[in-house]
């Protein structure tokens, strides 16, 4: 793995801000819009059920850790994109760059751009609704590591379905956040769930990082529970980032054979 | 030459299914040679490309850069090798320095920003440096293409129609910035082009694919009055229209 070569998909993307500003409305403007409106939404059903239930420490907590997931995988998702907008990959992969390091590099730009999105919207919460993304405490970093590997697999695996499947395979890749959020337990506990659904979501990562920040906020966890959850979330999102990147790195060598590398492009497949 | 050669392919092929596109060639190209890979289209010389690049896996056969299988290293050779070609885009949304600076990233340039500027003032895009690549002329894309194959120093450039819809001026640029670099670097260059006039002025050596089969090898001055043609465009033609027959005269 060359540092180099990292540097140069991730400065590849950055220069794309610099070279044009607006795109940063990408990072941050639907978050904002969002968050903002669910942290009305929240407090509006707040007023409803009085002071027995915060919401706004609930959901506004939980769509904030979605919506770094979500941008964490459309990061990746974009940065690959936008080299198959640009027709690029013929120069890309003719150079040194092994496929690791090219997944290496849109690894890195969508930390950047996923992270510097939470902290906007985590921000902008502790303003305007007043909400603490800090009210659990270090607790925020387990979850955010088991979201952000799951998000990373996520983004890995819808670029790598593109990848094998052509350009208009994108339009696949988009919903795959909003599906997975319906058994995650984003919006709602799982048991909500008809009981064939929650198996789906025992198989989701994000699905024990939700109830689990739900249950401290609410009613409590024990500290054994909480160990689980958080092992087999764990678990679960590096086992599918393991199998996101096997897929990526073998469909990638079956393009080096039927030839569809030099000539990926919108039009092409 | 076999001993001192840059690139040496032997047995060259690729199928796609029951098409060879490539159908066993073997080529060997001395330091500071340049060598004409000429072919109506479809003959396979961008295939032949594509696979010296590592982008494209052969069928069978090998291909030896600096001695080295590109099976076993594809990262080191890559790295010594660079490419041209009008169907190869650089990103159209970065400027022309962020560009080289990507691309002399990917290729582990020292010293990048003292190369850019280097390349910049030797392809006279001085001028051009903070512009979108996008918003450039066919001509000056041409030129920052060719700045981008050389970012490396590279003892092989592969250089697919790289004056293609050029204007004569710059297609003259490049041919003599070309030459120069071959003759100054003692690199190998592979060369396609549809002109033959400037395969003439360029190429030592030139060979003629059709059918992804090598047909003819030769001196480009040479070689049309050995086979009875006034001149390159007319044995061009001829192999073009009737690989069938001149393969049966050959």
């Amino acid at each position: 793995m060359s540092i180099s070569r990292i540097k140069a998909i991730y400065f590849r993307q950055l220069f794309l801000f610099k070279s044009n500003p607006t795109r940063l409305s990408g990072i941050f403007l639907w978050l904002i819009i969002d968050i903002v409106q669910w942290g009305f939404i929240s407090r509006y059903l707040g007023s409803l059920g009085k002071d027995t239930f915060s919401f706004i420490t609930v959901i506004l907590g939980a769509i904030i850790l979605w919506e770094f997931a979500t941008r964490i995988q459309q990061g990746i998702a974009m940065a690959f994109l936008e080299d198959i907008w640009t027709q690029n990959f013929l120069n890309f992969f003719a150079s040194p760059l092994t496929i690791r390091e090219y997944l290496g590099g849109l690894v890195l730009t969508s930390i950047t751009t996923g992270t510097a999105g939470f902290g906007a919207i985590a921000a902008i919460a502790g303003m305007i609704f007043g909400y603490n993304i800090l009210k659990i405490g270090l607790l925020i970093l387990p979850f955010m590591f088991i979201l952000l590997i799951f998000a990373i697999a996520m983004g890995i695996f819808v670029s790598a379905m593109v990848f094998r499947l052509g350009p208009s395979a994108e339009w696949l890749g988009w919903p795959i956040p909003f599906v997975i959020s319906i058994f995650a337990g984003v919006y709602y506990p799982v048991s909500t769930l008809p009981g064939s659904l929650r198996s789906i979501s025992a198989l989701i990562p994000a699905s024990y990082v939700f109830e689990s920040l739900r249950s401290i906020l609410s009613s409590g966890i024990s500290a054994d529970k909480l160990v689980l959850d958080l092992l087999i979330g764990t678990a679960l999102a590096i086992l599918y980032l393991i199998a996101a990147s096997f897929y990526f790195i073998r469909v990638y060598r079956r393009n080096l054979i039927t030839g569809s590398i030099a000539k990926f492009n919108a039009e092409a497949l | 030459m076999a001993e001192k050669s840059i690139l040496r392919i032997n047995h060259l092929t690729k199928h796609y299914g029951d098409v060879k596109a490539v159908d066993d060639i073997s080529i060997a190209v001395a330091p500071g040679e340049i060598v004409g890979l000429l072919g109506p289209n479809g003959a396979g010389k961008t295939t032949t490309i594509n696979m010296i690049l590592g982008i494209l896996r052969p069928t069978g056969g090998s291909i030896e850069i600096l001695g080295k299988d590109i099976r076993d290293h594809r990262s080191e050779i890559s790295a010594k090798i660079n490419f041209a070609a009008v169907y190869a885009h650089l990103p159209a949304n970065l400027t022309v320095w962020q560009n080289l600076y990507v691309f002399g990233l990917l290729y582990g340039q020292k010293n990048l920003k003292e190369k850019i500027a280097h390349l910049l003032k030797d392809f006279g895009l001085q001028g051009f440096a903070d512009i979108k690549t996008g918003l450039l002329s066919s001509g000056e894309i041409s030129l920052l293409n060719l700045a981008k194959a050389v970012i490396n120093d590279p003892c092989l450039l592969l250089l697919d129609e790289p004056t293609a819809s050029l204007d004569p001026s710059v297609a003259q640029i490049i041919r003599e910035k070309t030459k120069s670099y071959a003759s100054d670097t003692g690199a190998a260059i592979l060369w396609t082009s549809h002109n033959m006039s400037e395969i003439e002025a360029v190429c030592g050596r030139v060979l003629f694919l059709s059918h992804g089969k090598i047909l003819l090898s030769g001196n480009p001055r040479t070689l049309p009055a050995h086979h009875g043609k006034k001149n390159l465009e007319e044995l061009f033609i001829a192999v073009a229209r009737e690989p069938l027959l001149l393969e049966k005269i050959l």
